[in-house]
């Protein structure tokens, strides 16, 4: 056979991308087609959801019930809930707006609720305000990494191993629930003591600067059926009742059939998991 | 090839030695940045975007402004903008890479860059881009230097290449859109959730790309002997005015649609670019300026007087060019954060590391455009002596 | 071939100088680490062969199971039960870093990030 070098070379170099190509192309297709399976089953939303256009699910979707009312009159105890979420996940505290890292913060009705009327009252009252762990979460959506995705248990939460820290989830949130560590949320000062962080749980990572980081539901607690941070330390109170949506004997889906509640943002289709009592 | 960039006068040499410090002043900038973190920047929990972002997103439509000397050189067989055509392809490539460089300076955890193919995740628009962007780069120095070096060896470029010029075109388009897609898919941003936004995208890359293109080919005129041709020059005229013109239609839509539906999401991120909301105004005179820079160029470009002087050609390119880089460099990406979810208004200003980062990558684009257009033009020059 | 006698002058230089570590230290591997092995404690949630090589791989594995499918399982190796997890799992027998972790890191040039996030046992911050 009389192959010259330049055609061999041609030959060789069209089946080296042939074959790095086509298996990792096929591989990439077959993974999209399990994923989408799978977010299908996680999708499908809760009749609480949304006013009951399509069927419920039997998928768990935790979610959770604010009583703003309950706060209004218990004085201290959201800044208790919000204390107990940033010790329990070592949320660290700068001391300006641009670096902020929240969790769990206290808005005003007209942030939160931009499209509502309001009466006078609703000024006076604390709103607690946290990731919505939508069941149509946007976010999970713009990740190119699934750094962020939804768990089985409905919780939208953030593998920061994975984050490369795009920051293309904080533009498709529009709930303004996700923060970016700017910074070295670990920096220490010159005594060598954290500067951000006052009180430190060993138990739980901190975070790295240049990932996305926002409230967890608690997943390393609700994984062990514990209630999140922020439910315990309401005690008996009821201000915040958390549980599965689907699951029509839980507490929380009792309380959503007899209650009228408010959702943020509503009409974006995203079915946030958090309720308003008002 | 290569070689051609390696002798060039002094001029040629004090303008790259220019371009290098700016680079190395950048790449400083960045070490810091990347010891600190992005903190290092202007951007916040609030407008958490800023200069990188927007001036990718500019780039890609200059990348993808390309097309417009490609599509008639190729598909149409338009002969006068056969000098035109290899600076588009070029100027493709540079403009891509330093698209690639702003998102890497913008990534918090660039080390982890690839992780966008070890998961590669479909349902993302980023995944996308990274997919589309790359291709187009591979496409455009593969066809460049390809038709390129047939020239050099005085030879017809070769029958395989025609396929890859072909999907280049609807390939640079897929490039802008992606881009657009971006930002026009995600519910809550009032100002970019659009569906106009592709297309607006499209018609000012197909301004400010060529009028860019046409600014470096007088200069090129001026500084070597080396001349597109006035049918070329006057042809690439028409094709950015009208862009210009159908983007400013755009523009004009957004703000019918925002004010006379009245509809307060609609409009809040126009009240704050043109008129300020709440004294909150850093953007107001930029973004009035590039009306009035688009309004003025667009009128050089089109009466007869002026278009037809060199001149006033070369300024009329340089202030659309100007005027469209406010539109979407600036005001489009960072407009879109103000006001946030939860309407609180937090501006935006890029510290001076963050501005010399940009500086950087800039000076790094246009290094790469002097070389590969030193190559380009001696090649020509002496394959038509 | 145009300038052999360059390009193989080229080449040989270019091969001294990465194989300049190995000459230059006589072929002697420095001092080979030896990480120390928790006290009291005689066996690992694998076999010593398997942790040496792929302990990375499989705290991965167990870092995916966690989070992404919520499986907290604990891992029962001979009636022992062991969290998945570095700082809940490993370290809770592990609990000295330096002799155990960094030992083999350092001697390998391997920076892994744990640390950025994770704690150390009873670490003095």
């Amino acid at each position: 056979m009389n192959v010259k070098r330049r055609d061999f070379l041609k030959i060789a170099g069209v089946s080296a991308i042939a074959g790095i190509g086509i298996p990792s192309a096929l591989n990439m297709l077959l993974k999209g087609e399990a994923k989408a399976t799978a977010e299908a089953e996680h999708q499908a939303a809760p009749a609480a959801h949304g006013g009951g256009h399509e069927a419920a699910s039997t998928a768990v979707q935790l979610g959770m019930v604010i009583n703003v009312k309950k706060f209004g009159e218990i004085k201290g105890l959201a800044e208790k809930c919000i204390e107990a979420c940033h010790t329990t996940h070592n949320v660290p505290e700068f001391n300006n707006p641009k670096d902020a890292v929240k969790w769990v913060w206290i808005e005003d009705f007209e942030h939160l609720f931009t499209q509502q009327n309001r009466f006078a009252e609703h000024n006076a009252l604390p709103f607690l305000t946290l990731c919505n762990h939508c069941a149509n979460p946007p976010c999970v959506r713009a990740c190119p990494t699934q750094a962020t995705f939804k768990a089985p248990n409905g919780n939208v939460i953030m593998d920061y191993h994975r984050c490369i820290g795009c920051r293309f989830c904080m533009a498709a949130c529009p709930y303004g629930a996700r923060s970016f560590n700017w910074r070295d949320p670990r920096e220490k000062d010159a005594g060598g003591n954290l500067k951000f962080i006052k009180k430190l749980n060993l138990d739980y990572p901190t975070r790295m600067r240049g990932v996305v980081e926002k409230c967890n539901f608690c997943a390393e607690r609700v994984d062990k059926n514990l209630p999140p941070a922020c439910v315990e330390a309401c005690g008996d109170t009821k201000a915040l009742i958390f549980g599965n949506l689907n699951d029509s004997n839980s507490e929380i889906a009792q309380v959503l059939k007899t209650t009228f509640t408010s959702q943020r943002k509503q009409e974006l289709g995203t079915k946030p998991s958090l309720f308003y009592i008002i | 090839m290569i070689e051609k960039a390696l002798a060039g006068n002094n001029r040629y040499w004090t303008w790259m030695v220019f371009l290098l410090s700016i680079m190395g002043i950048g790449a400083i900038c960045y070490t810091q940045q990347f010891a600190y973190g992005l903190g290092y920047t202007g951007m916040s929990r609030d407008v958490s975007w800023g200069l990188y972002i927007s001036q990718f997103t500019f780039l890609v439509g200059v990348a993808a402004g390309g097309l417009m000397v490609v599509l008639p050189y190729y598909l149409h067989n338009f002969k006068a903008f056969g000098r035109v055509t290899i600076l588009g392809e070029f100027m493709a490539i540079a403009a891509v890479a330093m698209c690639l460089l702003f998102i890497l300076a913008d990534l918090g955890q660039p080390m982890r860059a690839l992780n966008v193919i070890l998961h590669p995740t479909p349902n993302s628009m980023l995944f996308w881009d990274m997919i589309v962007l790359n291709g187009y780069l591979f496409l455009n120095v593969l066809v460049g230097w390809v038709v390129l070096h047939s020239e050099f060896k005085g030879v017809h470029y070769p029958a395989w290449v025609k396929p890859f010029i072909y999907l280049s075109i609807p390939w640079a388009i897929s490039i802008h859109t992606v881009t657009a897609f971006l930002y026009c898919g995600l519910p809550g941003r009032h100002f970019w959730l659009t569906a106009i936004l592709a297309p607006r995208f499209l018609a000012s890359a197909f301004a400010s790309g060529p009028s860019l293109l046409l600014l470096i080919a007088l200069i090129i005129k001026r500084v070597s002997k080396f001349d597109v041709g006035n049918e070329a020059i006057q042809k690439l005229i028409t094709i950015i005015g009208y862009a210009a013109i159908i983007n400013f239609f755009f523009i004009g839509l957004e703000f019918f649609v925002a004010y006379y539906s009245n509809i307060p999401g609609h409009k809040h991120t126009l009240d704050y670019l043109f008129w300020g909301i709440d004294g909150f105004d850093n953007l107001v005179p930029f973004m009035r300026l590039s009306v009035i820079l688009q309004i003025v160029s667009v009128a050089i470009l089109l009466i007869p007087a002026t278009r037809n002087n060199e001149k006033t050609v070369m300024l009329g390119c340089g202030l659309l060019f100007l005027g469209l880089w406010i539109d979407k460099g600036l005001g489009l990406v960072l407009g879109g954060f103000v006001p946030n979810p939860l309407e609180y208004i937090t501006e935006y200003y890029p510290s001076l590391g963050e501005i010399a980062i940009t500086l950087g990558v800039w000076a790094t684009g246009f290094f790469i455009l002097t070389i590969l257009y030193k190559i380009a033009v001696s090649v020509k020059l002496e394959s038509e002596s | 071939m145009y300038d052999g006698g360059k390009i193989i002058t080229g080449l040989i230089i270019f091969i001294v100088f990465m194989t300049f570590p190995i000459w230059y230290n006589h072929g002697n591997a420095g001092n080979i680490p030896k990480p120390e092995k928790p006290q009291g404690v005689t066996q690992c949630v694998k076999d010593t062969a398997y942790m040496r090589s792929s302990h990375m791989v499989l705290i991965n594995e167990w870092r995916d199971e966690v989070i992404r499918t919520g499986n907290r399982t604990k891992v029962t190796v001979q009636g022992k039960e062991y969290d998945k997890s570095l700082m809940l799992g490993c370290m809770k027998c592990h609990i000295n870093k330096k002799k155990f972790c960094d030992e083999c890191h350092l001697y390998t040039s391997v920076n892994p990030y744990c640390w950025d996030c994770h704690f150390l046992p009873k670490e003095t911050i």
